[in-house]
C-alpha cells in the first residue's frame, strides 16, 4: 500500500557531532544522578535511599548519552537542490523538512559554546513562516559555503517571500 | 516642510481627566480616613506618588503628542524624555482601526490603530475625540486611495440575536469562574482574610454537610456550569454586541464588535490565505460554529489569536455562508508581498458556497492505524489516572484502589469514545485551489488553506506513526498558526496530498513508482 517514499536527504551532518550530542546529552542526563551520588557519598544514613535514587536517574540517563547522539547521526542529513531546502532530524520523533527557495526571507549562522568547541556551526533558514529550517552540527567550512550560496540563491530566485 | 498640510491635531484635552483623576483618587481615599496612623500614610503615600508618576506620564503624552498629515507623509512625535518620531509614507498604511475602551467610551474619545504591515504594532493615536478620530480615519483612507471610499454596500454578516442561544456553550465560563473565584480568594487572603473561617462561608459549609455528599457535590456542580453558563453569556453580550463583518474599503475585511469597548479589526484580502471553522463539542452538539481568518498581518502570534474571529458562535449553516463570502475575492487577489494589490470591487463577486469548501461530504478519511493511535491514547491516559489513584491506595487504603478501578475504568469508555469521534473527524482533501483538512478533539477544526500560500512542508513522525505507515503533513504558511497539519495520513496518501497541493515542491524528494 506505502507506494510512495520520502527519501533521506543526500548530505549526512558532521561525524563530530556525535560528540557535540553526547556532551549536550551528558550536561543534560547526569547533573541529577551526580547529585544524588554526592548526597550518597556525604550522608551515610541515607544510603540506602540515595542508592536506589543514583541509580534510577543514572541507567535512563546513561543509556540516554550512549544512544541519542548515533541515532541522531543516522537521521540527521540535509540537501539543497536548485529549487529547496531539505532537511532530516530528530531520533525517536523524527522531521523532514522542505522550504523552497524562493520562499526564503533570511539566512543565518548558529552557533552555540558547545558547537564551537567541537568546530561545529549550524544554519537557520527562515521563511514567513514562524518556523525555521534548522540544520544543525555541520562542519564549519561547509556551513560558511552553504550560507553562502543559500544567500546568493534566494536573491537569485523569483518569486514573493510571503 | 514644503508639502501641503492636510490635516494636523493632538490628542484631546479631556484626557486631562485622566491624569489628574488618577493622583486625586489616593487623597480622597486619604480624607476619608478618620485617624490616619504611620502605616496607613507610608501606604497612601506611596500610591499616590505612583499615580503622580502615571498621571504626569499620560499629562506629558497628551502634551506631547501631535500629528501631522500630509500629502507625503503621516507624522506622529511624541514624548518629552524619551522624544519618538514616526513618520509613515501613504503605501504604507495596511489599514487604519477606531477602538475605545470603556473608559474612553464615558469621555467620548477613541484610539486610532494605523496597521503598517510591518511585524511592529504599528501606530496608535490613543485618545483623540471620536469625531477626530472618525475623520482623521477617512481622510488616511482617502490619502492612501486604495480604492473608492465606499461606504456600505460590502456587508457580509451582522448579529442576529437568536445566537445568542449558542452564548452559554463556550466551554471557558466555567474555567473563568473558577479563576475569578481564586482571584478573590487571594486578594482576601493577602489582606489577612481566610474566606474559609468567614461566619457565611462556615454556615454554607456546615448546611453543605448536612445533605450526602453525591447530593452536595452534583448541586455544586450544577451551580459551577450555571454560573459558567452566565459568566461566557455576559462575556458574549460584551464581546459581540453590534458585531458587524464587511468587505470595506480598500481590499479589507472589517470586524466590528464591542458592547463596553468598541473593537474593530481590519484584514487585508490580499494577506487571506484561508478560514478555519471551528466546532467546540457543546457548540457542535448544538449546531453551531465559530469562522476564523487564516491570515498574517494582525500582529504577533497572541495578537493573530485574539483578532482573527470572523464571526461570534453562529449557526453552522450562516458561518459556512460567511467563509463562501470571504473567500470569494480570493481569486482576485494575488497574495500581497510588501507591495499593494489592487481594490476589490465587492459587487462583482461570487460567492464559493461553503458546504462545497468546509463542508465533510467527500474529505479523504484516514488509515484506521490513526484510529488505533487515538484509542491507544485514551487508554493510556485512562490507565494513568487509575494507576496513580491506586498507587496512592497502596498507601492510603482499600478505598482509593477501588476508586482507581473505577474511574479508570469510567474514564476508558469516555475517551474512548471521543478517541473514536477524533477518528470520524479527521479528514483531507483538495478542493479546487484549496488544500482541506479536519482534524480535534474536543474541538473540531476544519481548516481552508490556499495552495499558493503554502511556503513549505514539514513531515513528523513518531516511533508509532513509523510502524505503522503513517505521517503528519504540515503545511508551513505566513499566516495564523505558522503550521497547519494534516494528521495521521498514510505515508502514501500524504506524499500525494503534498504533491497535489503544491506540486513539484517535494517530489524531487519522493521515491517510488510514478
Amino acid at each position: 500500500m506505502n507506494d510512495l517514499r520520502l527519501r533521506p536527504p543526500r548530505n549526512r551532518v558532521a561525524r563530530r557531532s556525535i560528540g557535540w550530542w553526547s556532551a549536550q546529552a551528558a550536561v543534560f542526563a547526569l547533573p541529577l544522578p551526580l547529585t544524588f551520588g554526592i548526597l550518597w557519598a556525604s550522608i551515610p544514613p541515607t544510603r540506602e535511599l540515595f542508592l536506589w535514587f543514583t541509580l534510577v536517574s543514572l541507567v535512563p540517563g546513561l543509556l540516554y548519552v550512549a544512544v541519542m547522539p548515533y541515532w541522531r547521526y543516522r537521521v540527521h542529513r540535509w540537501e539543497v537542490t536548485g529549487e529547496a531546502v531539505y532537511s532530516a532530524s530528530g531520533w525517536l520523533w523524527q522531521q523532514w523538512r522542505v522550504v523552497p527557495l524562493s520562499r526564503v526571507q533570511t539566512v543565518d549562522t548558529l552557533r552555540g559554546p558547545l558547537q564551537q568547541l567541537f568546530g561545529l556551526s549550524g544554519v537557520s533558514v527562515t521563511t514567513a513562516s514562524s518556523s525555521a529550517v534548522r540544520i544543525k552540527g555541520l562542519d564549519r567550512e561547509v556551513g560558511d559555503e552553504l550560507v553562502a550560496y543559500l544567500t546568493s540563491r534566494t536573491h537569485a530566485v523569483p518569486g514573493d517571500a510571503a | 516642510m514644503t508639502a501641503t498640510t492636510l490635516r494636523r491635531g493632538r490628542l484631546s484635552g479631556r484626557l486631562i481627566v485622566v491624569s489628574l483623576g488618577a493622583p486625586a483618587a489616593p487623597l480622597a481615599l486619604l480624607l476619608l480616613v478618620r485617624e490616619p496612623n504611620l502605616q496607613v500614610l507610608i501606604t497612601l503615600g506611596s500610591v499616590f506618588l505612583t499615580c503622580l508618576v502615571v498621571g504626569g506620564f499620560a499629562l506629558s503624552r497628551l502634551l506631547t503628542t501631535r500629528y501631522h498629515l500630509t500629502a507625503e507623509r503621516l507624522e506622529l512625535s511624541s514624548g518629552l524624555l524619551f522624544r519618538s518620531r514616526h513618520s509613515v509614507p501613504p503605501h504604507r498604511v495596511r489599514s487604519v482601526d477606531v477602538t475605545a475602551s470603556p473608559l474612553q467610551r464615558l469621555l467620548g474619545l477613541a484610539t486610532l490603530r494605523i496597521d503598517t504591515g510591518d511585524q511592529g504594532r504599528g501606530l496608535r493615536l490613543d485618545g483623540l475625540t471620536a469625531a477626530d478620530a472618525a475623520d482623521l480615519r477617512r481622510l488616511i483612507l482617502g490619502w492612501r486611495a486604495t480604492g473608492p471610499v465606499t461606504a456600505d454596500d460590502g456587508l457580509l454578516c451582522e448579529l442576529d440575536r437568536s445566537w445568542l442561544r449558542y452564548a452559554p456553550l463556550t466551554v471557558w465560563g466555567v474555567g473563568a469562574v473558577l479563576a475569578a473565584a481564586g482571584g478573590v480568594y487571594r486578594t482576601l487572603h493577602q489582606m489577612k482574610i481566610d474566606p474559609l473561617s468567614l461566619g457565611v462561608v462556615q454556615d454554607l459549609v456546615r448546611r453543605f454537610g448536612s445533605v450526602p455528599p453525591w447530593y452536595g457535590l452534583l448541586l455544586a456542580a450544577l451551580a459551577l456550569i450555571a454560573l459558567g453558563a452566565a459568566c461566557s453569556t455576559l462575556t458574549f453580550i460584551e464581546n459581540w454586541s453590534g458585531y458587524e463583518l464587511r468587505r470595506a474599503e480598500g481590499g479589507v475585511l472589517r470586524v466590528r464588535r464591542g458592547l463596553l469597548a468598541t473593537r474593530s479589526v481590519s484584514m487585508e484580502e490580499s494577506r487571506l490565505r484561508g478560514v478555519e471553522l471551528v466546532e467546540p463539542i457543546p457548540l457542535r452538539w448544538a449546531g453551531g460554529a465559530k469562522l476564523d481568518a487564516v491570515t498574517s498581518g494582525l500582529g504577533d502570534r497572541d495578537e493573530n489569536r485574539r483578532r482573527r474571529l470572523l464571526t461570534p458562535p453562529l449557526p453552522r449553516a450562516a458561518a459556512l455562508r460567511v467563509a463562501g463570502q470571504v473567500l470569494a475575492a480570493e481569486g482576485l487577489t494575488p497574495i500581497a508581498d510588501g507591495g499593494r494589490s489592487g481594490p476589490i470591487a465587492a459587487e462583482g463577486l461570487t460567492p464559493i458556497a461553503g458546504e462545497g469548501l468546509l463542508g465533510r461530504v467527500g474529505l479523504a478519511s484516514h488509515p484506521r492505524a490513526a484510529l488505533r493511535r487515538r484509542v491507544n491514547r485514551a487508554l493510556i491516559a485512562a490507565a494513568l489516572v487509575a494507576g496513580v489513584l491506586a498507587g496512592l491506595g497502596l498507601w492510603l487504603g482499600q478505598a482509593f484502589v477501588t476508586a482507581g478501578w473505577i474511574t479508570g475504568l469510567a474514564l476508558a469508555a469516555v475517551l474512548t469514545a471521543f478517541a473514536w469521534d477524533a477518528y470520524r473527524t479527521l479528514g483531507h482533501g483538495m478542493r479546487g485551489r484549496h488544500l482541506v483538512m479536519a482534524y480535534g478533539t474536543f474541538a473540531r477544526r476544519t481548516v481552508v488553506l490556499r495552495q499558493d500560500g503554502i511556503i513549505g512542508w514539514t513531515i513528523t513522525r513518531s516511533p508509532f506513526q513509523r510502524r505503522n505507515g503513517l505521517l503528519t503533513l504540515g503545511a508551513t504558511t505566513a499566516a495564523g498558526d505558522g503550521v497547519y497539519k494534516v494528521r495521521d495520513v498514510s505515508v502514501d496518501q500524504g506524499l500525494k496530498l503534498a504533491d497535489a497541493a503544491v506540486p513539484a515542491l517535494l517530489a524531487p524528494f519522493v521515491e517510488g513508482p510514478r
